[in-house]
């Protein structure tokens, strides 16, 4: 296990726990209906990983909350037994922030895709992580477009032939990690589902981390991307660790994200701890609990008061 | 004794200062138990430009801004240039002579110029012209000078004693010096006993908002709505509200989403451009049936249009807003009362029908301002949260198999609070089941997709019946019926009393609740109304053909404005006389005032 993600799992801990909580196993996780994508889509990788990680990390079905856009990957929240959200095209952030401020007991993972997020969703993206709400993004990043079957994503390489770029694009695509982090977002890791326990580590270390958690993960698309296939990352992909990167080196981990072709990077790029999550920074939530557990109603002596500021 | 009715007008360039001694006299009329009417002519511009503050106090409410002026204040040559007409006989004009030019006047208009480098020679600054001439104006009217004098001690305490002393005695000096060179108004200003409130309709909004139990507010700055984020930033933490300001308004209505989808009531404002960026997210909420308050303050439009300026443009695109068909509730406040009112009232019918409820409301009534008995806004109001399953907490029994959109006779479906232990459940904004799963992809199924749709379009049926019918207002037996929605009420039933006067018999059916709409009350009362004119503040009559699609009825006459300013009474009035003498159908007011 990646000895920086361990620390963090001490960090946020899972105190407060109650120790008669029945254990929840990946079988309870299991949806209503069975995925709907493609045989061999990454996809599948990413929810047997979130599933395993909700499992190993003892949270409950009623804690969690799934959060996505629309896509193929943001089908996800109907495939698991926790509360979700099916939201619009690019929202998912947007839709996540107001349910997390308003209620911050909720664990919510935002889950999406390349296009949804740093394309249509990229100014909620971008806000985000400057304002580290506390939420774990998880993008399936195939570096196409899906279910529109097959157009040009924000992530497709330079180059890339697609049915919206026939004669191959000419545009440089997002490279979403770099500017994670310069955007100011507190945990900025890359998975790869092929690296199925590598990736449940990096979820759990992301759902721990109290704080805006990106997890760009490369999930094929069997379909529409016969570049950036399982096999073109299986060959090129190295953790992180193993090339001796340290995720508190800001100019370490900004060189590495920047690496693209014999060697990619996974793993995890960067990590603050010392910054604190927006809901943290709010006064309001300083005593009283979740917003949304709140009882309604203004008493007589404010109400007073607000009406005699008027006179 | 004859009523009341004092119009003062203070004009000059943003940064001039028009604001502190507009807020002084309406202070003072108030605290008397005056009824005011306020409205701010002005402009997109922080410093220059030309701002124009009307303030119209009487012992009996005060319906608009009015026509005619009986004091005006101009700062400087614009504005004594652009209002002088405004005059009516027996008024009277202060200003600083060191600078400003009289025009030609009507007879009995009493010019009373004043130099500041006579009455203050030793004191710099441009506002002490508004000192002194705020001091000559409560001379004139008749009010004593030691309210002044508090008012300003108060003011410039902060600054010391030597400012206070100074500027008390720039005011003791035009108080003075109006004593003994102008004639006073023949009128004297009562004191009630009883003192008012006074409020912006944004103010009493956002105040609504927190009576209903509002926890999340959001918004992105857009003017004329803006009113209603300050006053929701500055009370956040007294009243344990989350207020953000964020990136877009598309971030705004979908952080709103989230927050009332676990259990917050949520609230937003935007003007006519931020609502078009929420459309689609409105029909999400419907479609996730999520209950929320969206307020659309208009402005002239299209696209960034005029924006401090008033319109009721907004019509189509509020009940047109997003793709598809789905529940929704609309209200158009009348007054600035009604603000505050609606505001729990729609909260408790989006909770129990789980659908967006929007509030109509315009510059008009949004930034203008009105006195109001404190009574009036009262924060006991009733709150029902409809059918909610872990409300503050609650652990009900463990449904495992909650179906979040149950098919039932009223098309209510009990919702559960993320967080509940044993009700887990996906919303979507794909079509989907009963119990959540997506009929959209794989399982797409055209008799599930009618019965789940048609459940949740049942629910505009169960709305009507709890909203109130209009009602018409002046006498049963008209000439002619006068028709607005929302904010014009108050001109219109002012148009109404000047109507009586010259011998025509008017009436006035304002629409509030404009979805769902009683169509029924609103055919019984038109079909018996000789003669129906619609009065909006829109150039296509926006409301004269929604009444068209919904009941059949053409007006037999349409009075619109659409130059950014609001009806004043006589615009009405000159309208209804033009239409019944036959000349046209079609009434188009010209605004008499550049502001």
């Amino acid at each position: 296990m990646d000895t920086m993600l361990e620390a963090g799992a001490t960090a946020r801990g899972q105190a407060g726990l109650k120790p008669e909580r029945a254990k929840v196993t990946v079988k309870d996780l299991k949806g209503r209906v069975d995925p709907d994508w493609c045989p061999g889509c990454g996809d599948f990788g990413v929810l047997a990983a979130l599933k395993q990680a909700i499992a190993e990390l003892g949270l409950q079905p009623h804690e969690v909350m799934i959060i996505s856009g629309i896509g193929c990957s943001s089908n996800l929240p109907g495939y698991v037994n926790t509360y979700g959200m099916h939201t619009l095209h690019g929202r998912a952030l947007a839709v996540a922030t107001g349910a997390q401020l308003a209620n911050h007991d909720l664990k919510i993972v935002v889950t999406g895709g390349d296009g949804d997020g740093y394309g249509i969703g990229g100014n909620h993206f971008l806000h985000s992580m400057r304002r580290n709400v506390d939420l774990t993004y998880v993008v399936m990043n195939n570096q196409v477009y899906g279910l529109t079957t097959g157009q040009l994503s924000p992530t497709s390489v330079k180059g890339m032939n697609t049915k919206s770029t026939p004669f191959g694009s000419v545009e440089n695509p997002i490279n979403p990690i770099p500017l994670a982090i310069a955007a100011g977002a507190t945990y900025v890791a890359r998975g790869f589902t092929g690296q199925q326990k590598h990736l449940v580590e990096l979820i759990k270390g992301g759902v721990q981390h109290r704080g805006f958690a990106l997890i760009d993960t490369f999930s094929p698309c069997v379909t529409y991307n016969h570049d950036n296939t399982h096999e073109f990352f299986k060959q090129r992909t190295r953790k992180l660790d193993e090339l001796g990167h340290d995720p508190t080196d800001f100019h370490g981990a900004m060189e590495n994200a920047r690496l693209w072709g014999d060697v990619i990077p996974i793993g995890l790029f960067w990590r603050r701890e010392d910054l604190p999550a927006l809901d943290q920074l709010e006064p309001v939530l300083g005593e009283g609990g979740p917003l949304a557990r709140r009882r309604v109603g203004v008493g007589p002596e404010i109400a007073r008061a607000l009406v005699e500021e008027l006179m | 004794m004859k009523r009341l009715d004092l119009a003062i007008g203070i004009g000059g360039a943003a940064g001039q200062g028009i604001a502190t001694p507009g807020d002084v006299l309406a202070r003072i009329f108030v605290r008397r138990g005056l009824h005011l009417n306020a409205y701010n002519a002005y402009q997109s511009i922080i410093r220059g430009g030309h701002i124009f503050l009307t303030l119209r106090t009487s012992d009996q409410p005060v319906l608009s801004h009015g026509d005619k002026l009986d004091v005006l204040m101009p700062l400087n040559q614009d504005t004594m240039d652009r209002h002088l007409k405004l005059m009516r006989a027996g008024s009277a004009v202060l200003f600083n002579s060191d600078t400003i030019t009289p025009g030609a006047v009507a007879d009995g208009v009493q010019l009373c110029p004043f130099s500041v480098k006579l009455l203050a020679p030793t004191i710099r600054g441009d506002l002490v012209q508004n000192t002194i001439a705020l001091a000559a104006v409560l001379r004139l009217i008749k009010v004593e000078f030691e309210i002044l004098a508090e008012i300003l001690t108060l003011q410039f305490k902060r600054k010391g004693e030597a400012a206070v002393a100074e500027n008390v005695g720039v005011a003791r000096a035009g108080y003075d010096y109006a004593a003994t060179h102008f004639t006073a108004l023949p009128l004297s200003l009562p004191d009630t006993g009883k003192r008012l409130a006074f409020l912006e309709g944004n103010q009493a909004l956002a105040m609504g908002g927190a009576a209903a139990g509002v926890r999340f507010y959001c918004a992105y700055p857009m003017s004329p709505s803006s009113g209603v984020l300050h006053w929701m930033a500055r009370h956040a933490r007294q009243l344990g509200i989350m207020v953000r300001q964020v990136e877009d308004e598309i971030g705004v209505i979908n952080m709103v989403i989230g927050a009332a989808h676990v259990g917050c009531r949520a609230m937003c404002a935007t003007s006519g451009g931020g609502f078009a960026l929420m459309s689609e997210a409105l029909g999400s909420a419907a479609m996730m049936e999520i209950p929320l308050v969206c307020i659309n303050v208009q402005r002239a439009g299209p696209a960034t249009g005029v924006p401090t300026k008033t319109e009721q443009g907004d019509l189509w695109q509020v009940m047109g807003a997003g793709q598809g068909d789905y529940p929704r509730i609309i209200v158009a406040p009348t007054t600035i009362a009604d603000c505050f009112k609606l505001v729990p009232q729609l909260f408790n019918l989006v909770d129990k029908f789980q659908c967006p409820g929007i509030i109509l409301s315009d510059l008009l009534l949004s930034e203008g301002r009105s006195s109001i008995d404190p009574a009036e806004l009262d924060f006991s109001v009733p709150i029902d949260r409809g059918d909610v399953v872990g409300l503050n907490g609650d652990s009900p029994p463990v449904n495992g198999g909650f179906k979040r959109y149950l098919i039932t006779e009223s098309g209510i479906s009990p919702r559960a609070l993320p967080g509940t232990p044993g009700h887990a459940h996906v919303v979507a904004t794909d079509e989907h089941d009963e119990d959540g799963v997506l009929i959209s992809d794989e399982f797409t199924d055209p008799h599930k997709r009618q019965a789940i749709h048609e459940k949740r379009m049942r629910k505009m049926e169960g709305i009507l019946p709890l909203l109130a019918p209009p009602e018409v207002h002046g006498p049963a037996d008209a000439r002619v019926t006068l028709v607005g929605w929302g904010s014009t009420e108050g001109v219109i039933r002012e148009a109404i009393q000047q109507l009586a006067d010259a011998g025509i018999a008017a009436n006035n059916l304002q629409i509030k609740w404009l979805v769902p709409l009683h169509v029924d009350a609103i055919v019984s009362i038109l079909s018996k109304s000789p003669k129906v004119i619609i009065v909006e503040n829109n150039y296509s009559g926006q409301f004269a053909r929604y009444l068209r699609s919904e009941t059949g009825i053409v007006a037999d006459g349409h009075i619109q404005k659409y130059d950014g300013e609001p009806f004043m009474p006589h615009h009405i009035v000159e309208g209804v006389r033009t239409i019944l003498a036959g000349s046209t159908k079609h009434h188009v007011p010209v605004h008499e005032i550049q502001v």
